[in-house]
């Protein structure tokens, strides 16, 4: 698996698990980031903040909150969300 | 169903409508704009009951229907996450309006659906306000009202709020539910088989011990989701034994929230696959196109500085000359006071032109720059476009424990700090607003300036700009340190996580804007301006009385007991005396100078050393605001944060000042 972190942008995956406390859990889940929905990294520039594409909706995440999110990595972009 | 007269309402609202709706909604689904519309100026903005967080009651009618409208807060879900989460939640649970309004955003649809999957489990009807379907339309999203309706088997209403459309079908919609003229049966979202089990033994356990007036399955649920507020509840509910038994079996199910919050997201797929057409692959919406070029490190980084440059511009070219017409207007009141009283004693005409008038005048002169900076807070916020500054400025905010959002906040300092301190009410954690707040007085604001403008040629002849520029640099710096000070050491172990939407782009509803813009001018009149005017009447009596003038006043005498603090600094009493009037505005340092030396220029360079200046010069810049930044830092932040962010300001700039004079001195050998 994957740390959603390390993807670059334009780069999707499935997500299967989530780490850290409770209350970041909790949050993360309710903007729609449950295993089984797919993300496309939109922005990542290494370091600082990164922008990830899930459910429709663009969140910007601390690097490492984004670590916390564990994915299986697609090689095809998901859905509609474009790179930049 | 039928309307009962209520009685349990909040006391100012018992003048209002009988039937109570409530507004849910995400963040960003326009629900503000939604209120605004609604409401108009038939709303009053207070805060919740013993919180920080803003509460907006309001009043709207159509035909013969009166409707109170509470808004709560925006969140994205109901666990006891936030503050906000726990208000609009307790609100929905024990004053149980009787209709609650649900806004989703058309375009991020399954998104904004999950705060309804939890409403429905709350014991109030609710209809679905089905928001921004223009904005959908615009980045190629399409929404069938009817089919979704169907599905969730609750009222829809189709809007675009910006645009004024839906508000009549809105409000129809919510005098049929309530005369019982459309049905009601709402689907409700289930728990996966792996948990139903769990959740009937908590139930069964529970159930007795639940308190009024909470549904016992709502907090059975709340429970296996591993809600801090329910659990602690239940837990000074239960008999202790009964507790260990919950205990444990929250034990064996302490991931449960993952898959509760996964069934919802499966019930909200399967209520919306008929009613959304998406666009096709690859297409990009307007949102998507934008902000290729708005986050982008460089170029995002220089629109950020474009738009920021213009709102300074803004102020600069409106603002100034707003701010010096009512200036020369309030001196023009002052005067005629004075002729007026021409005949009655002395200290009269003193009072109402100096104090009075002086400390009036003061406050109408905020309002240009406030009027302009809450202008641009409300567009920035309300186009979407506040959420990509945030996540440029985060990387260098997040050293200092600060969030992105603060980066506006803090930046509108350099113009005045009263916005700035108003301003970090845009930020969501409390613990970031009051670090901003605190932060926010070391920014050095145009007045701060002004003095350093006037101060340092008088020592520094060709080097002044060097030295004002290195000034400003210094309280950069102090920004960081007290922000490391305040972020690692006294604010210490409530860091929150960066998770932040970026929601779509859309138009700036110009009724948000200006009743925001409107409210916040208000609120500063009502609350600040008071306060300001009483102190600084205090401070000019105290800079006039015994004998008529700053020469020999009270305020003088106490310049002169911190002659001791002035050695220290190696300046001569009346430095000190400066210092202390530049507590009701910064220019006043100047104003007494000039009062107690006559021609300051030629005399200042005889009584003290470049050293010294260059030290009293540093303490001016870290000193403590002026009294209008700590009263609204006392409003927003409570009087103990106030009084810590006063006390490490006051160390800061002694300590710094002295430190620079005594450094100085050596290198110099002066």
């Amino acid at each position: 698996m994957t740390p959603l972190s390390e993807l670059q942008p334009g780069q999707a995956g499935i997500i299967r698990a989530l780490q850290g406390g409770h209350s970041l859990v909790s949050r993360l889940a309710a903007l729609g980031f449950t295993p089984g929905a797919p993300v496309t990294m939109v922005r990542n520039p290494g370091h600082g903040p990164l922008i990830v594409s899930v459910r429709g909706t663009r969140v910007a995440l601390g690097r490492g909150e984004a670590a916390q999110v564990l994915l299986l990595k697609q090689e095809a972009p998901h859905d509609g969300a474009t790179p930049n | 169903m039928t309307v009962q007269p209520r009685t349990e309402l909040p006391p100012e609202l018992t003048c209002m409508a009988p039937v109570v709706i409530a507004l849910a909604g995400q963040p960003n689904v326009g629900k503000s704009t939604i209120f605004n519309m609604l409401t108009g100026l038939n709303q009053h903005v207070g805060n919740w009951p013993g919180k920080t967080v803003e509460r907006k009651s309001g009043l709207c009618s159509q035909g013969d229907s009166a409707f109170t409208l509470i808004d709560l807060p925006g969140t994205y879900s109901l666990t006891a996450n936030s503050e906000e989460e726990r208000i609009a939640r307790d609100f929905i649970v024990r004053e149980r309006p009787d209709v609650v309004i649900a806004v989703v955003d058309a375009a991020i649809l399954e998104r904004s659906l999950y705060l309804l999957t939890e409403l429905l489990l709350l014991p109030a009807p609710v209809i679905l306000a089905l928001n921004m379907l223009d904005v959908a339309e615009q980045e190629g999203i399409h929404v069938e009202p009817a089919v979704l309706e169907a599905a969730l088997g609750i009222p829809v209403v189709p809007m675009s709020a910006a645009r004024g459309m839906g508000f009549t079908e809105l409000l129809e919609t919510v005098r049929k539910l309530l005369a019982g003229e459309i049905p009601y049966h709402p689907q409700r979202p289930t728990i996966r088989k792996e948990h139903e089990l769990v959740l009937g033994q908590l139930l069964t356990l529970i159930e007795p011990h639940v308190p009024q007036p909470y549904p016992a399955d709502w907090v059975a649920l709340k429970l296996l989701e591993g809600d801090d507020e329910i659990t602690a509840l239940m837990q000074a509910q239960l008999p202790p034994e009964l507790w260990t038994q919950v205990h444990a079996l929250l034990h064996q199910h302490e991931d449960a929230i993952l898959d509760i919050a996964g069934a919802r997201y499966e019930w909200i797929e399967r209520m919306v696959r008929a009613a959304v057409v998406r666009p096709r692959l690859g297409q990009m919406g307007l949102t998507a196109r934008l902000d290729t070029v708005f986050t982008h490190p460089l170029w995002g980084t220089l629109v950020l500085l474009g738009v920021l440059g213009g709102v300074f511009g803004v102020t600069y070219a409106l603002g100034s000359p707003l701010q010096e017409a009512l200036s020369a207007l309030i001196e023009a009141l002052a005067e005629g006071i004075r002729q007026a009283l021409a005949g009655a004693p002395p200290w009269l005409g003193a009072l109402l032109a100096d104090g009075v008038m002086g400390g009036a005048g003061m406050v109408i002169t905020f309002l240009p720059i406030l009027l302009i900076f809450f202008t641009a807070l409300a567009l920035l916020e309300d186009t979407g476009y506040m959420a990509r500054i945030a996540y440029l400025a985060d990387r260098v905010m997040h050293a200092i424990g600060l969030h992105g959002k603060s980066f506006v906040p803090l930046l509108l300092g350099f113009g005045c700090n009263v916005p700035a301190v108003l301003g970090s009410r845009i930020i969501e954690t409390r613990r970031a607003r009051l670090l901003t707040l605190l932060l926010a007085p070391l920014i050095p604001c145009t007045a701060r300036m002004a003095v350093v403008a006037v101060l340092a040629p008088v020592f520094f002849d060709g080097a002044a700009v060097w030295v004002s520029w290195g000034l400003v640099a210094l309280n950069v710096l102090a920004v960081f340190a007290m922000g490391l000070l305040l972020h690692r050491v006294i604010l210490r172990g409530e860091q929150v996580a960066f998770i932040m939407e970026l929601p779509l782009y859309h138009l700036p509803n110009a009724r948000t804007v200006a009743l925001y813009v409107w409210n916040n001018l208000v609120a500063f009149l009502r609350k600040a301006g008071t306060v300001i005017l009483g102190v600084s009447v205090g401070v000019w009596a105290l800079s006039y009385f015994p004998h008529g003038e700053v020469t020999g006043s009270y305020l003088a005498t106490a310049g002169q007991w911190l002659e001791p603090l002035g050695r220290l600094l190696g300046v001569p009493w009346q430095m000190m005396a400066a210092l202390l009037t530049s507590f009701v505005a910064k220019e006043n340092t100047i104003a007494t100078l000039s009062i107690l030396y006559g021609d300051f220029q030629t005399i200042l360079p005889q009584v003290m050393s470049p050293a010294a200046a260059l030290g009293y010069l540093v303490t001016q810049m870290l000193f403590i605001p002026c009294v209008a930044t700590v009263v609204v830092m006392q409003q927003e932040a409570g009087t103990r944060w106030m009084a810590l962010g006063l006390g490490l300001l006051l160390v800061l700039s002694l300590g710094g000042g002295i430190a620079v004079y005594h450094l100085a001195a050596l290198a110099w050998g002066l």
